[in-house]
């Protein structure tokens, strides 16, 4: 077992765990934040999608010792005061979602993605999210949702 | 019915779904997330052959390992649990049974051979690499024609051969046909095997009480009730004593729609240890062992005129079952030969269906099952006769649809389309698409040598499934829906549903209905599905069945509610029942809405029974089941538009144009969302996907880096518009969209790409249409081989 201090959408957490034990589980099991989903174990399909130091990650392939004195935010972290994030309130104003299993890691790799490049086009969308597969909505509405939100954090700006 | 000033009418509009909120914020509860006291977990041990004897299986040494609880095996489950239900019955079906764990043999890749239970995930799972299995490899019986001839190897001894079903309709009628047609176009089709791949994978939480001996499944499904029924007949058990909840699904596109064997082993296996049991699927597993979908061989022949008239058609299907039969394997090609003359006017047709055992997967449902199979041969069909005669492939089509005025329209298969009108929307996607004006752009591009294809798909399908005898005869319940409407005595409205959502949005949808029905605020409505302690009976969402069925039951419970309402306020309101109205939170009678008793007093009334109205019932609750007296036949055109690098094989997409009319439109932002969704599906198994098994049966497209489900810039930007053509089935006059999308648009993508390089003398190429398939078809072409 190892000591592991991870601070987790702004709160300090200190845990005894298994050396191996990968930061999806850690964070889903250990925390009990299951907002954070499994899809494929192999960093393929991007439903375990975090920010991690920043960087989005695929955390089911990240092992929670990887992530120590670290910062990590998952999605039930983006939203500030009770107040949606803007890729939140896209996604549920363009209809970017069906069954919502990928959703949470598809905001966080957004997230990323309007952060280098505030107002991407349908083409860079598109390919910023090459890492995250959804099978229920064909895209199109996701697109549409990065864009909604891209437009209204640049209105915030 | 009066303007109403409080709350706007709802259907037709883009309301905001009500799911969302708990799903974009982490804050929904799928399967993997439950959490019990005490609870145990569960890891499948899976065959690495296709078809091989079991020998001596040494769990010793998983058993030995600190926190392993059980191993079991298919001797130790043997006359304890399983077979694995399965309704499925038709003439001289040949119908195995599936264990819970392989017994004596295995036949396909992934079939689980042993489980371990353990106090964590990580145990259970590092307990599977210390069981010792002792397998004698045997031939395995791959491709699905080989696997149907005599001599090749057998996967059940006891039947003699592979063939599990042979279901022949000969028609004379198509014998003269052909005899005198002008014309006969023929085709082999290759429908590949695809995986469905719903994001969340399966996954079974299981908890006996000891003290009730009652079982409660969680199971990511889309069959609650249906389940329930199932581990009741499996487990002995009254009904009573089984609850099974669908909490948040993950997306189901039919491969939910069945019942597994995880769904007998971790329920048994918590009522053997007294704890709650937890398997989650790993998406390998999911890859392996959940139902594929397609899977069929078809010879398909045309006869026609010489002015492109369609006189008869005929096919030879042979349907890849897989190694077991789930629910519905053996009746998925029975949809494809029914509607295999598409939307067109084909008098006479004939089939002949061969259900094959191989040492793979099974396949089931999947997105449109056995629908997509019959509009890729109609449409390809189509496009083949337009070649052969010269003529544009829109004018083959106009010349055969099935005109409007012919609905209902007996078809040659024996069912009664609904309602239709095919030329409307092919017109409409011609008009978006500048279909002319593409064909002479396609003419000046030949040649300067680039290659551009327009494919053109008019689909139809069957959707709603009911009525009951469609479903299969064993099922415990048939092709109804249910609803209850509950009004609460705060006003607010609980609506319980037997569809069982899974992404679909009808938390919205059904709201939007009651919200208009009653006059009540979206807000006012809670919709509540997939638990079978709460909601009265089920058949569930599957065969686009959800809105039209679930949401007819909604309406006829509502019905209810409403004559009890407007009969309550008629004593308070001095007037007859006749002359009243619902709106605006009010009851107010019919032309003066001044005149209006808040609803709030009505169910005042009702629950508090203050009123001094004789012999009322308190309460105001009603509940509804409805068997619809057909099914529903909604329709489209999609047109796709690509380029393709004839130096490389590479398809690109220039435009992709798709009008479908499913009737009426609750909400048209859900519409467009599974129009997507489904058309995404359909490019992919028309352009990526394929589940590959090599010849000694291995699984090597087993993971999501060799299985190519589509990513975001793989899909083209998608311009959709509708026709409206309601149905007389059901008082809503809406059809259903689930699979609509899937259906119309893998033909419309193939046609278009064929269409690009008949120049090249290319006449046909199978799915999927990747570069070096399109390239060698190409080079083939060019040496003279077609």
């Amino acid at each position: 077992m190892r000591k592991v201090t991870i601070t987790v959408n702004g709160e300090r957490q200190a845990s005894e765990i298994e050396p191996r034990l990968l930061l999806v589980h850690y964070l889903r099991d250990v925390l009990g934040l299951t907002g954070t989903h499994v899809g494929c174990e192999t960093s393929l399909c991007g439903a375990c999608t975090v920010r991690l130091n920043g960087d989005a990650v695929k955390s089911c392939t990240v092992l929670a010792v990887q992530a120590d004195g670290g910062e990590v935010t998952t999605i039930e972290g983006l939203a500030a005061n009770g107040k949606l994030h803007a890729l939140q309130d896209g996604f549920w104003e363009e209809h970017g979602l069906q069954c919502g299993y990928c959703t949470p890691g598809m905001i966080m790799a957004a997230s990323q993605l309007l952060e280098r490049n505030p107002n991407p086009s349908d083409d860079e969308i598109r390919h910023g999210l090459e890492g995250n597969l959804c099978r229920c909505t064909g895209y199109q509405h996701i697109v549409n949702a990065v864009k909604h939100a891209a437009k209204k954090l640049s209105a915030a700006r | 019915m009066a303007s109403n000033p409080v709350i706007p009418k709802t259907i037709g509009t883009r309301v905001k779904r009500r799911e969302d909120p708990r799903l974009i914020t982490g804050q929904a509860t799928y399967v993997d997330d439950l959490r019990l006291p005490g609870m145990l977990y569960l890891s499948v041990l899976r065959s690495m052959y296709a078809h091989a004897k079991l020998g001596k299986i040494d769990t010793s040494k998983a058993k030995a390992l600190p926190g392993v609880v059980a191993v079991v095996t298919g001797a130790d489950l043997k006359g304890k649990v399983g077979p694995v239900p399965c309704p499925a019955a038709m003439p001289e079906l040949k119908m195995p049974e599936q264990p819970v764990l392989a017994i004596g043999k295995v036949r396909y890749v992934g079939e689980p051979v042993a489980a371990v239970v353990a106090t964590s995930a990580y145990v259970a799972r590092d307990a599977l690499d210390l069981i010792e299995v002792d397998y004698d490899p045997l031939e395995a019986a791959v491709d699905v024609e080989k696997a149907a001839e005599t001599g090749a190897p057998v996967l059940y001894d006891e039947f003699g051969d592979n063939v599990a079903f042979r279901a022949p309709v000969a028609n004379p009628a198509v014998d003269e046909a052909f005899k005198k047609a002008d014309r006969v176009v023929k085709l082999r089709i290759e429908q590949q095997r695809v995986i469905p791949m719903a994001m969340e994978p399966r996954g079974v939480v299981a908890q006996w009480d000891r003290g009730q001996k009652s079982l409660t499944v969680w199971s990511s499904t889309q069959i609650p009730h249906l389940l329930r029924s199932q581990l009741a007949e499996s487990f002995k058990l009254p009904e009573i004593k089984v609850r099974v909840i669908a909490p948040e699904v993950g997306g189901g596109f039919g491969a939910k729609l069945n019942v597994y064997r995880e769904e007998l082993l971790v329920p048994y296996l918590s009522m053997t240890l007294g704890k709650p049991v937890k398997w989650t699927q790993a998406r390998r597993e999911d890859m392996a062992a959940t139902t594929h979908g397609r899977g069929q061989v078809e010879y398909v022949e045309l006869a026609c005129k010489n002015d492109g008239t369609m006189t008869a058609m005929r096919c030879k299907i042979y349907a890849d079952l897989g190694a077991y039969l789930q629910f519905f394997t053996a009746g998925i090609a029975g949809f494809t030969s029914l509607l295999m003359h598409g939307c067109y006017k084909i008098p006479a047709i004939a089939w002949e269906t061969i259900g094959v055992f191989t040492n793979k997967m099974s396949t089931d449902a999947y997105r449109g099952a056995g629908r997509p199979e019959a509009a890729f041969m109609a449409e390809r069909m189509a496009d083949e006769v337009a070649a052969e005669l010269g003529l544009d492939p829109v004018a083959v089509r106009r010349k055969n649809f099935i005109p409007k005025e012919a609905f209902p329209y007996a078809t040659p298969g024996g069912l009664m389309f609904d309602s239709g009108d095919y030329e409307k929307s092919l017109a409409k996607a011609l008009e978006i698409v500048g279909y002319d004006k593409l064909r002479k752009e396609q003419a000046e591009l030949r040649k300067q040598g680039k290659y551009i294809g327009i494919g053109v798909s008019t689909y139809l399908e069957i959707c709603g499934l009911g009525p009951s005898v469609l479903l299969p005869p064993k099922l415990k319940a048939g092709g109804w829906e249910s609803s209850t409407v509950r009004m609460d005595p705060g006003g607010t409205v609980t609506v319980l549903t037997g569809a069982s959502p899974h992404g679909q949005g009808q938390e919205t949808s059904f709201a939007q209905i009651v919200s208009d029905q009653l006059g009540v605020g979206l807000d006012d409505v809670l919709v509540l599905h997939g638990d079978t302690a709460i909601v009265q009976a089920g058949v569930g969402t599957f065969g686009s069945r959800g809105t039209a069925l679930g949401g007819t039951a909604l309406v006829m419970a509502l019905e209810k509610v409403k004559t009890k309402i407007k009969s309550i306020a008629s004593h308070m309101m001095e007037s007859p029942p006749d002359n009243l109205e619902l709106g605006g939170g009010n009851v107010f009678l019919k032309g003066s809405p001044d005149k209006a008793l808040p609803l709030a007093k009505v169910v005042e009334a009702a629950f508090g029974m203050k009123a001094g109205i004789p012999n009322l019932e308190p309460g105001l609750e009603a509940t509804s089941y409805y068997e619809p007296n057909n099914c529903l036949y909604p329709f489209g055109a999609h047109i796709a538009v690509v380029e393709v690098d004839a130096d490389t094989g590479q398809v690109k997409f220039r435009r992709y144009v798709a009008v479908d009319d499913c009737g009426n439109q609750i909400n048209p932002m859900l519409v467009e969302g599974q129009v997507h969704g489904g058309i995404a599906q359909g490019v992919g198994q028309a352009m990526f996907e394929a589940a590959v098994y090599d010849e000694s049966g291995q699984l090597v497209s087993g993971s999501l880096m060799d299985y190519a489900v589509p990513k975001a810039a793989m899909i083209p930007t998608l311009e959709l518009d509708s026709t409206v053509t309601p149905t007389p089935v059901n008082p809503l006059g809406v059809k259903g969209v689930g699979e609509a999308g899937t259906i119309g648009s893998t033909p419309a993508v193939v046609n278009a790409v064929i269409d690009a390089l008949r120049p090249l003398g290319v006449k046909t190429i199978d799915m999927p249409l990747w570069p070096e398939k399109v390239w060698r078809a190409i080079q083939a072409a060019k040496g003279g081989k077609s």
